[in-house]
């Protein structure tokens, strides 16, 4: 079974995120980029299914800008064993995205597509279900856990207050949760040796897409200075803030 | 000519820098504290590739040049200056026996050294020969197919707790022409360690004295030949000094790192300390100071990449200009937290204390000026550029 994988190239989640001055965006200059930690873990999934055995190859996609490649590489160097970047200028909105995934689902049929449940940029939480409804074929998301047994997977899904476990058939779409898995580190030598892995570059184009553009980003505002807190003098006192003025204990 | 890193050398330093922050950084101060030697930490190291950057890849090692390497120690000593320092040293005891030893020894030792699953030790200073190393007294007497040690070695990193050692000992004449290198197994009969040297910093690994008794080894334990030892110590510490210089850029860098995010938070006279002109020009000065060593740390990196003929003048130069630089950073960013540099809860004290000794060992920095300035006398040399 061949499994894709999705990556998306965000701002590094160790970077304190600064606003442009114009309140267009998200400042990018200057800033740390990295793969966005969820599709990390999507990735690490794939490579352990592939050390189970029960994947055969892995093919890792990418969309967006030149340097999408990076990420490629370190996903690679991971454990991938190819990489396909669909170079479009800007970031190209999650139907957008859901669509090209989906003409390379149909080239590639892959049994799996893991995704990270959203993008630390733009916290759609979107892609994946969107896809899944485009391909018209079963979705998992939140995944914490993925067991794939013949044709079907079964995946433990962290929903509010709890854990739900659904049973889908194959091919699905599976998007990873935080618990899933801890991504393991590219070693030296295999990031080296992910130089030398296939990289296709396609165009929207090529696959017979045309980017939509549903979505016009108004303005980014950031959020509000964090206030000093105070210090309470007793136990009695915290508590009754917490019943009379933060209305959290009843 | 280009200054930028290559897309390798980005890769690399971003996964450096991962595991410096995840497997390092949260424990350094345990580490410094309780003086805990991390071996299971070096041994995660080994197996990403840590342990092994300039060794040859038939013995496991990757292959890479003193630059990269240098750019990717940067990011580990970031996470912890002592634990990476340590790192380095193996990695330069590791490419000693990996490009001096016969092929027996080399494969005996250097697979395993290269994954972190042994470590090694170089000792080369004794209680009487420091700076003048080519004065030194132990003794290694050749007896058939086997050479017989004896006298001490004194502050030597990791000892005690190594699997190998690279030890210079006088096999003939007085000075350096008389001295020959061997690479010992530091479990051998009539090798024993003095206790744990308490230091200022660099806790969380053990310094010890090492005494040689009749300890007897096998003749092929010589790496080159007899006579080459003085001049092989010398090839393996001119890298080992760029490896220290960024031991200290590194560290600097996360004393600055601290030091900014500080002054954005702490309030004095109703302010942030960002706002004081004479904290903004520390910072800038800080920072410049930093930018010009690191470069030359990568510039001295790349003369021995080239084996340029001057590539010990500028790793000596850049050993003497990144650690004081880096010290000097250290020290500054300590002042910045005022009162609570000076308290464990903060790194910053640690910052100082490790990065302190960068300044003494592989040679003093005043042995760093005899070495520049020996060359600067040459007669008829050329500039250099
Ligand atoms: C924590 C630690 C770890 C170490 N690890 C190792 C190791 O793993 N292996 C190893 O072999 N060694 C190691 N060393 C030893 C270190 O390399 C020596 O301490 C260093 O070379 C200085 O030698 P010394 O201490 O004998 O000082 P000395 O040589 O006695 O020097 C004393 C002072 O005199 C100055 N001085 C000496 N000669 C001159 C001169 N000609 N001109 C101007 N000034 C001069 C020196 O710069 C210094 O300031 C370690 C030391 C420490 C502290």
């Amino acid at each position: 079974m061949k499994i894709l994988v999705a990556v998306k190239r965000v701002i590094d989640y160790n970077v304190k995120v600064r606003v442009k001055a114009d309140k267009t965006n998200v400042d990018l200059a200057n800033v740390k980029m990295a793969m966005n930690p969820f599709c990390e873990i999507a990735v690490e999934e794939a490579v352990r299914l592939k050390e189970k055995g029960v994947a055969s190859e892995i093919i890792v996609i990418s969309i967006g800008a030149k340097q999408c490649q990076e990420q490629i590489r370190t996903a690679l160097a991971l454990g991938a064993d190819r990489g396909i970047h669909i170079e479009t200028e800007g970031t190209p909105d999650s139907l957008s995205v859901a669509k090209l995934l989906a003409k390379v689902v149909a080239e590639e049929q892959p049994g799996l597509v893991i995704l990270g449940k959203q993008a630390i940029d733009s916290d759609n939480n979107q892609t994946g279900q969107m896809l899944a409804a485009l391909l018209d074929r079963p979705q998992a998301t939140f995944a914490s856990e993925v067991v794939v047994a013949a044709d079907k997977v079964s995946v433990k899904r962290e929903i509010d207050g709890g854990l739900q476990t659904i049973e889908v058939d194959l091919p699905a779409i599976i998007t990873a949760d935080l618990r899933l898995n801890e991504p393991r580190y590219a070693s030296l030598p295999n990031i080296m040796k992910a130089k030398r892995k296939p990289l296709d570059v396609k165009t929207p184009e090529e696959l017979g897409v045309v980017l939509s553009n549903n979505i016009t980003l108004v303005s980014v505002e950031p959020p509000a200075d964090r206030k000093a807190g105070i210090k309470v003098s007793s136990v009695a006192e915290l508590v009754d803030k917490l019943k009379n003025e933060a209305k959290v204990l009843s | 000519m280009d200054f930028e890193l290559n897309e390798d050398q980005i890769a690399f330093s971003d996964m450096a820098r991962a595991f410096a922050q995840k497997e390092m950084e949260p424990h350094a101060a345990k580490w410094d504290q309780e003086q805990i030697f991390p071996v299971d930490v070096l041994q995660k190291a080994g197996e990403l590739g840590f342990c092994g950057l300039y060794s040859p890849e038939d013995v496991g090692g990757l292959g890479l040049g003193r630059l990269d390497s240098s750019i990717i120690f940067e990011q580990l000593a970031m996470g912890c200056t002592s634990t990476t320092a340590f790192i380095t040293i193996h990695n330069m005891a590791t490419w000693m026996i990996a490009d001096f030893s016969n092929e027996e020894t080399r494969q005996h030792w250097c697979p395993d050294l290269t994954a972190g699953q042994k470590l090694a030790s170089y000792c080369l200073t004794e209680p009487n020969a420091g700076s003048d190393a080519a004065s030194l007294k132990t003794t290694a007497r050749k007896e058939g197919d086997s050479y017989v040690l004896n006298g001490s070695k004194i502050f030597i990193s990791g000892a005690g707790a190594t699997d190998v050692l690279v030890v210079m000992a006088r096999t003939g004449e007085d000075g350096p022409k008389g001295i020959s290198a061997f690479a010992i197994d530091a479990k051998a009969a009539g090798i024993s360690y003095g206790r744990k040297e308490e230091k200022m910093g660099w806790n969380s690994q053990p310094t010890r004295l090492i005494t040689f008794e009749d300890a007897k080894i096998p003749a092929s334990c010589l790496m080159g030949n007899e006579g080459d030892g003085f001049k092989i110590a010398m090839m393996g510490l001119d890298g080992g000094r760029i490896n220290i210089a960024t031991c200290s850029i590194g560290t600097a860098q996360a004393a600055l790192n601290h030091a900014i995010q500080y002054m954005g938070e702490r309030k004095q006279f109703g302010r942030t300390l960002e706002n004081f002109q004479a904290l903004q020009f520390k910072i800038a000065t800080m920072n410049t100071e930093l930018v010009a060593a690191r470069q030359m740390v990568r510039l001295a990196a790349s003369k021995l990449d080239h084996k340029h003929a001057d590539r010990s003048t500028y790793c000596a130069m850049a050993k003497r200009f990144a650690t004081d630089v880096g010290f000097n950073v250290c020290d500054e960013a300590l002042q910045i937290f005022g009162g609570y540099g000076y308290i464990k809860e903060y790194p910053l004290e640690r910052y100082v204390r490790d990065s302190r000794v960068h300044r003494i060992l592989e040679g003093t920095n005043e042995i760093m000026n005899v070495i520049i300035a020996r060359r600067l006398l040459l007669k008829d040399a050329a500039d250099i550029l």
